[in-house]
C-alpha cells in the first residue's frame, strides 16, 4: 500500500490551518452581516465585533414593509418560479423531440439551439429593449420572464437532450405497443426518468434568474415591480447611513438562497457546475 | 432510391408541437435581437426620432473620437487587468485548494460546500456587503487592521483610485473561487490513482506531481475555466455598478466595458443621453473580441491536450 500523500503530520496540520483560514474568509463576512442585522444602528458602530446584545427585530419589520422588501421578494419569487417552470416545459419537450426522433433538420435545429450558449444576452439587450417597447412589455413581469426563459433554453436543451439520448429505445417501443401516443410517452414515460437532469436545469436557472440584476435594470422602472437585486440598489441609495437597515436588507436578500443551499448544497454544486464538469 | 426514401422523413405533427414553443421563444428573444444589434450598430439612433444610417461611423467614432476612445481604451485596460488578476487570485488559488482537497482530507465535503457558498449569492448582495466591509471608517477590514496594529495599512479601499479596481477584483474572486475549485477538483478526481502512485514510487516531489501529472491531465478543465473567466470578466458589470456606480468611480478608475456600454446605450440620469446605435456598436466590438480571443485560445491549447 502506497501512502497517497507524502506530506508529514506537521504539513498536514499546516494544510488544515490554511483550509480553515480560507473557510473563515468566506464565512466571517456573512456572520458579520447576520450579527449586525439585529443590532441597533448605534451598537453596530460602538461594538462592531461583538455579538448582538439584544435583538432589534425592528430592522427587519422596517425593511420588510417601509423599504418595500415584501414587494421585491414577491416579484423575485414570481418571476423566478414562472421562468424556471417555462424553461423546463418548453426545453424538455424540445429536447425530447431532438433526442428521440429522426427527422429532417434535426441536427441543424440542435446546433441552432446550442449556438445560443455562445451568444451573450447583453449583446442583444438594445434590440431586446426596443422589441419589448414595441410589444408594450417594458416595465412588466412578462419582459423579464420572456427574456429569462429564452436565454435559458440553450443550456437546458443541451443538458436535457444528452439525458434523453441515454434512455433505452425499448421503453418507447414497449409503450407504443401498449397504445401510448407520443405525448404520453414524453410526459408519463420519459420525463420522470430525466428528473435528475430537470433538477440540474432548475437549480442552474433558479440561481441565474434570482440573482440577475442587469435585465430588470434595463426593463423595469416602477418600484413596485422591482426584483430583489434591483430593489437593493434603491434601498442602498436611500439608507446609506442606516447600517442596521442595510444589513437587515442584505440578510433578507440572502436568506432564501442560503437556506436552500444549506439543505441541498450537493445539488447546487452539481447544478451550477453542470456543463463545466463531465459526467 | 430506397435509401433516399428512408432518409427523407416528413416532419410529423407531434414533433412540431414539441419543438415549436422553445423554437419561437428562443428565436424571437435571443437570436433575433442578436442579429439586429449588428444592423443597429450601423445607425445613429437616440431611441426616438429618425434612424440615420452612418455605415461604420459608430466604430470610427469609438476608436478615434474623444472622449469615447479614451473611455473605451481605459475600460478595456481595466477589463484586461480584471482578467489577469482574476486568473491568479481566483483560478490559481482555486487550483491549489483543489489539489489540497483532492488528498484524503477529513471534512473535504464541508470545505467544498463552504467555498462554493458565495457562488450562489447575487453579485449585488456581495458587492454591497463588501462595500460595507471596506468602508474607510467603520468597515470591518479597516477595523481589523487597526485592531491588530496595522492601522497604517487602513485606507479608503474603494475611494482610492490606486486600490479601487483591485478591491473589486478581490471581492469578485471571493465570490467565484468555488467554481474553478470544484471544476478542477472533479477533474483531478477523474485521473486514475495509478498515475499518482507511480510518480510517488519514483520519488517525485509534490511540486513535480502537480506540474507534470495533475496540470497536464486537467488541461481541458483549465482551458475551459480560462475561457469562462475571460468571458465573465469581459462582461463584468453588476459588481462595478454596485460598488462604484455607473461611472466607474473614483475618476473612471474602475470603469469597465460593461459600464461604458451601459452609459453609451442608455445614458445616465445626470443628462448624458443614450444612443442605441452607438451602444450597439460597442456591444458588437465586445462580442467580436470575446469570440476571437476564445477561439484562438481554444485552437492553441487543443494541441497541448493529453489523452489518457
Amino acid at each position: 500500500m502506497v501512502n497517497r500523500s507524502r506530506v508529514g503530520s506537521l504539513g498536514r496540520i499546516a494544510l488544515y490551518i490554511l483550509l480553515v483560514a480560507y473557510g473563515l474568509t468566506i464565512v466571517y463576512p456573512l456572520f458579520i452581516m447576520l450579527c449586525n442585522s439585529v443590532k441597533t444602528g448605534q451598537e453596530i458602530f460602538a461594538n462592531p465585533f461583538s455579538l448582538p446584545s439584544s435583538f432589534a427585530w425592528d430592522n427587519y419589520s422596517y425593511v420588510w414593509s417601509v423599504a418595500s422588501f415584501n414587494a421585491y421578494l414577491k416579484n423575485s419569487v414570481f418571476v423566478t418560479v414562472v421562468s424556471v417552470f417555462l424553461v423546463l416545459v418548453v426545453s424538455s419537450s424540445a429536447a425530447f423531440a431532438l433526442a428521440r426522433y429522426r427527422f429532417t433538420g434535426n441536427t441543424f435545429l440542435y446546433l441552432f439551439f446550442l449556438s445560443g450558449l455562445m451568444l451573450p444576452i447583453r449583446l442583444g439587450i438594445i434590440p431586446l429593449f426596443v422589441l419589448m417597447k414595441n410589444l408594450n412589455l417594458l416595465d412588466t413581469y412578462a419582459s423579464l420572464i420572456l427574456t429569462y426563459t429564452a436565454s435559458a433554453i440553450p443550456f437546458a436543451v443541451f443538458i436535457l437532450t444528452g439525458f434523453f439520448k441515454a434512455l433505452p429505445k425499448e421503453l418507447e417501443y414497449a409503450a407504443r405497443i401498449d397504445g401510448c401516443n407520443e405525448y404520453r410517452i414524453y410526459y408519463q414515460i420519459m420525463l420522470p426518468l430525466v428528473r435528475p437532469a430537470l433538477a440540474t436545469v432548475a437549480i442552474f436557472n433558479f440561481v441565474q434568474t434570482w440573482n440577475d440584476f442587469f435585465i430588470p435594470l434595463v426593463f423595469i422602472s416602477s418600484d413596485h415591480l422591482k426584483t430583489v437585486p434591483l430593489g437593493m440598489t434603491n434601498f442602498f441609495g436611500q439608507y446609506q447611513t442606516d447600517w442596521n437597515y442595510l444589513f437587515a436588507g442584505l440578510t433578507l436578500a440572502t436568506l432564501p438562497t442560503l437556506i436552500m443551499y444549506l439543505f441541498m448544497s450537493k445539488q447546487f454544486i452539481k447544478g451550477l457546475t453542470a456543463g463545466a464538469v463531465k459526467g | 432510391m430506397n435509401l433516399k426514401a428512408k432518409q427523407k422523413r416528413p416532419v410529423q405533427t407531434h414533433i412540431v408541437v414539441f419543438i415549436i414553443p422553445a423554437l419561437i421563444i428562443y428565436t424571437v428573444f435571443v437570436v433575433y435581437p442578436f442579429l439586429v444589434s449588428f444592423r443597429l450598430s450601423l445607425y445613429d439612433w437616440k431611441g426616438l426620432g429618425p434612424m440615420i444610417y452612418v455605415g461604420l461611423g459608430n466604430f470610427v467614432k469609438l476608436f478615434t473620437k474623444e472622449p469615447f476612445n479614451q473611455q473605451f481604451f481605459n475600460a478595456l485596460k481595466h477589463n484586461i487587468i480584471f482578467f489577469v488578476v482574476t486568473m491568479v487570485v481566483q483560478n490559481l488559488v482555486g487550483l491549489v485548494l483543489a489539489i489540497i482537497l483532492s488528498r484524503r482530507i477529513k471534512g473535504s465535503a464541508v470545505f467544498q460546500a463552504v467555498y462554493f457558498l458565495p457562488v450562489t449569492l447575487s453579485l449585488v448582495v456581495v458587492g454591497y456587503l463588501w462595500t460595507l466591509m471596506l468602508n474607510p471608517m467603520w468597515g470591518t477590514v479597516n477595523l481589523i487592521l487597526r485592531a491588530v496594529g496595522l492601522g497604517s495599512l487602513a485606507r479608503p479601499w474603494l475611494g482610492d483610485p490606486h486600490t479601487a479596481l483591485l478591491a473589486i477584483i478581490f471581492v469578485n474572486a471571493w465570490q467565484w473561487i468555488g467554481f474553478p475549485l470544484l471544476v478542477f477538483l472533479a477533474s483531478i478526481q477523474g485521473i486514475p490513482d495509478e498515475f499518482f502512485e507511480a510518480a510517488r514510487i519514483d520519488g517525485a516531489s509534490e511540486w513535480h506531481v502537480a506540474r507534470y501529472i495533475t496540470v497536464p491531465l486537467i488541461l481541458p478543465s483549465i482551458t475551459m475555466v480560462t475561457i469562462m473567466t475571460f468571458i465573465g470578466t469581459m462582461n463584468a458589470f453588476d459588481i462595478v455598478y454596485t460598488m462604484e456606480g455607473i461611472l466607474g468611480s473614483p475618476f473612471f478608475s474602475t470603469d469597465v466595458l460593461g459600464t461604458f456600454f451601459y452609459r453609451t446605450a442608455f445614458g445616465t440620469v445626470w443628462g448624458t443621453p443614450g444612443n442605441l446605435g452607438f451602444g450597439s456598436a460597442v456591444a458588437v466590438v465586445m462580442f467580436l473580441m470575446v469570440l476571437i480571443v476564445s477561439y484562438t485560445w481554444l485552437r492553441i491549447t487543443r494541441k497541448h491536450e493529453v489523452q489518457y
